[in-house]
């Protein structure tokens, strides 16, 4: 099953290929990973998409508590969560390309950050599934360059990862 | 504690050694640690132990620690400095052995350009420690000290990497060693769940066929007296993985032996037919349960005390996991036990009669008539001439399975082996380790000819130092284990594994100053046995010429389960 795992680490040099060196080694399964400072600039938050059986995850979660800067883990698939990431497109906006684009943009809530004679560059948040239903339904000789974040996670409510 | 007067980096490396009162550093010099070994002349808190090859460094700090208890040090320089430490600090890692090893670096301004003996020694040691630093200003050096020895030592302990470039130990700073230190992402459990603890002792109580299984960690967690204690107290039978041999007394009558690969008929069988298992400090290794499919044929209740809650579940499922210090929680389960006075049970009357009978399989029996000397045989006479006290290291081979079979450890930190790794060539740095450890004790390193070649430069070491360590070389010309497996799995193609070319090792030992013995008859070999220890202040080698296609029993084989152990008797190992 697909999980999201967020941590919190020490923000030092080397702390990101502790967890990536981690994943490599074990063989775990690796989708995503994102990683920035938070408010407390000595912390940096990471969110993992991952995939396995519960032994593997319930293993991934041991193993990331296990690295010495790693602060705290959370399994967001233990509760109720919210997901999001980011995504730039720039597609083909010539002729009647520009008006279909537009069109999709609405339709997916997207945004045109960018527009050049040829071209505009769409800017869209969701789901990594609502990201992929929009990458669909455009039509491939449209899509000049696609750019993603891979997902963050937050819980909701007051499911709160913080030191 | 502080002192305002200020010092270099390389002085302050020394003071923090001494604030954590270490006895011996066991290193190397190069280029990037001129300026630490510039202060270790000046110095007398710590003895240096000067060894022909970083990687005998890093295994001799290593078997001191297992000897000890205290952590181990080392010392080396950047680049194959560094990397010839690798398989020592691997080796630890594996045995969470703990370690602080330092390494120079190049100076910081010339990190990153491929400089002259630069490597980058966070990054190539990141798999096999438990954690590591590249310390990159001097005022930083005393908290990273701490910090390493801190980490080294607790919870599931580890070896810790400490990479300092050269410049900052020559950067002046005041020297203030913390008396302690908080880690906001470092807290290891120490205390078991109570609840958990009163469910594992009742489960115990109430069982039928109950078994306990200890590994390193007993050893590790120094709880010896306290498994003793509970066993006892339980009247259960005991087995112990190689790691956690002497964590319980070998000579006790509870005691069925080791399990696993080369385990005993009666420990594997108690292990697979058990219906309570108590597991302390051990991490159900591939080489100890065999195939765990094979293992659930039967069901049993697992119970698994470990400091480390990443090795419970992580290849067996646990019914009643206990995360915590073994020597805490048997202690807790102690007075629980204590307080319900168990009187033996008919089902456990019944249970230890099963126990018997496999034990009457007499599973370590071997045919000693052919006139050649039997590796198991000199085992078993160095049992007797040492009392059962010597501390013992071993190679990685047939040899380490025998020494650990046939010698009867009653004391932990007296076995001293590479069980995760299993890495050839350490036997006599641990030797080295252990006798440095304890400079009057009686210390044997039970090798292979293929084993003592890959650090065999020590015996060197072993002069300057006046170390009377005795090698019990179980000379059987071929690398014995490999010549096993393809015995029995590649139809007796021994690809590779005949010695060739063997050096004379009585003239070898005695090039570097040592004595050296041959023995060749079955007869002799007591008496030289005895002959060796009565030397006491002398290193001796002593060269036995056994029997050459002797194999090990009992064997599972790789995938198979605990039950389905090929015997000697089964086979006549004769006929192979
Ligand atoms: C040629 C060869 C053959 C081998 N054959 C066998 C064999 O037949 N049988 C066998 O048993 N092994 C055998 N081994 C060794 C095997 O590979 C493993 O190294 C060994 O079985 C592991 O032992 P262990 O389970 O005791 O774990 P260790 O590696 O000793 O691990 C210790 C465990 O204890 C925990 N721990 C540490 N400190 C504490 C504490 N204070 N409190 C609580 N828990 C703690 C750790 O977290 C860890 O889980 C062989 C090795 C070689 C090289
Ligand atoms: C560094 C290293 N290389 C290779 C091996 C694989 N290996 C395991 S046992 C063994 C043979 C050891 O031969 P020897 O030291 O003569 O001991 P014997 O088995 O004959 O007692 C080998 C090659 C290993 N364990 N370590
Ligand atoms: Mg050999």
């Amino acid at each position: 099953m697909r999980h999201i795992i967020s941590l919190l680490m020490e923000n030092e040099s080397g702390a990101l290929s502790r967890v990536s060196g981690l994943f490599s080694a074990r063989g775990y399964n690796i989708e995503s990973l994102t990683v920035a400072a938070t408010e407390d600039p000595t912390l940096s938050r990471m969110t993992i998409v991952t995939a396995g059986s519960d032994e593997v995850i319930e293993q991934i979660i041991k193993q990331l508590n296990k690295l010495i800067d790693v602060v705290k883990v959370l399994d967001l698939n233990d509760g109720k969560f919210i997901e999001r990431e980011l995504m730039l497109v720039k597609v083909k906006a010539t002729g009647a390309f520009r008006e279909e684009m537009k069109r999709m943009c609405d339709i997916f809530r997207g945004r045109i950050i960018d527009v050049a004679d040829g071209s505009f560059t769409i800017e869209l948040t969701g789901s990594g599934t609502k990201l992929d239903a929009f990458i669909e339904s455009l039509d491939k000789a449209a899509i000049l360059e696609t750019v993603r974040t891979g997902a963050s996670g937050i819980g909701r409510g007051d499911r709160i990862l913080k030191v | 504690m502080a002192n305002t007067q200020k010092i270099t980096g390389a002085d302050i490396v020394i003071r923090c050694l001494e604030q954590e009162k270490v006895k011996f550093v066991f290193g190397y010099p190069g280029g990037a640690v001129l300026h630490i070994y510039d202060a270790i002349y000046n110095q007398d808190y710590f003895k240096h132990i000067l060894v022909r090859h970083e990687q005998a460094a890093v295994h001799a700090a290593d078997a001191f620690s297992r000897a000890t208890g205290e952590v181990g040090v080392a010392l080396v320089t950047s680049g194959p400095g560094a990397t010839n430490a690798i398989t020592g600090i691997a080796t630890a890692y594996m045995d969470s052995i703990p370690l602080v090893v330092i390494s120079g670096q190049v100076p910081v301004p010339a990190i990153g350009l491929d400089a002259f003996q630069e490597v980058d020694m966070v990054g190539v040691t990141r798999p096999c420690v438990k954690h590591n630093f590249l310390v990159k200003d001097v005022k930083d050096i005393a908290l990273t000290m701490k910090k390493a020895f801190h980490i080294a030592r607790t919870g599931r302990p580890g070896p810790v990497v400490v990479d300092i470039p050269k410049d900052i130990t020559a950067h002046l700073s005041e020297f203030i060693y913390p008396d302690t230190v908080e880690m906001r992402s470092y807290n290891p459990v120490t205390k078991g769940h109570s609840g958990q603890i009163k469910k594992a002792v009742k489960l115990l109580l109430e069982a039928k066929r109950p078994m306990v299984y200890t590994g390193g960690g007993v050893v590790l967690g120094d709880a010896s007296e306290a498994l003793v204690k509970l066993v006892r107290a339980l009247g259960v039978p005991v087995t112990n993985t190689l790691m956690g041999l002497g964590g319980y007394p070998s000579t006790d009558p509870q005691f069925v032996g080791m399990l696993g690969m080369h385990g005993t008929y009666e420990a594997n069988m108690a292990m697979q037919d058990c219906d309570v298992l108590l597991a302390v400090g051990a991490r159900f290794d591939d080489r100890v349960i065999g195939n765990p499919k094979h293992f659930f044929n039967k069901s049993r209740t697992i119970i698994h005390i470990d400091i480390d809650p990443s090795s419970i579940s992580k290849r067996v499922k646990v019914d009643v996991p206990i995360v915590g210090d073994v020597k805490s929680v048997l202690a807790e389960m102690n007075e629980l036990v204590a307080a319900e006075n168990p009187k033996q049970s008919s089902a456990l009357k019944a249970w230890w009669a099963q126990i018997d009978s496999w034990r009457s399989k007499l599973c370590l029996d071997y045919d000693n008539s052919n006139g050649l000397i039997k590796p198991q045989y000199v085992i078993q006479k160095l049992w007797e001439v040492t009392k059962g006290e010597a501390y013992v290291t071993s190679d990685v081979g047939q040899h380490q399975m025998w020494a650990a079979q046939y010698y009867k450890f009653d004391k932990p930190r007296r076995w001293i082996n590479s069980g995760g790794l299993g890495t050839m060539g350490v036997g006599l740095p641990y030797a080295m380790g252990c006798q440095f450890a304890d400079p009057t004790a009686q210390v044997a390193c039970v090798t292979g000819e293929g084993s003592i070649q890959m650090n065999i430069q020590e015996l060197s070491t072993c002069k300057q130092y006046h170390l009377p360590i005795k090698v019990i070389l179980l000379n059987n010309r071929y690398l014995g284990m490999v010549r096993q497996w393809q015995e029995f799995f590649y139809e007796n193609r021994y690809s590779e594994s005949y010695m060739d070319s063997l050096p004379d090792f009585v003239k070898l030992a005695e090039s570097y100053g040592h004595v050296g013995m041959q023995i060749t008859q079955p007869g002799d070999v007591e008496g030289a046995l005895k002959e060796a220890f009565a030397m006491k202040s002398r290193f001796v080698f002593m060269d036995f010429i056994t029997d050459q296609k002797e194999n090990v029993f009992p064997m599972i084989e790789a995938g198979k389960g605990l039950s389905e152990m090929i015997l000697a008797n089964d086979i006549g190992a004769e006929d192979l």
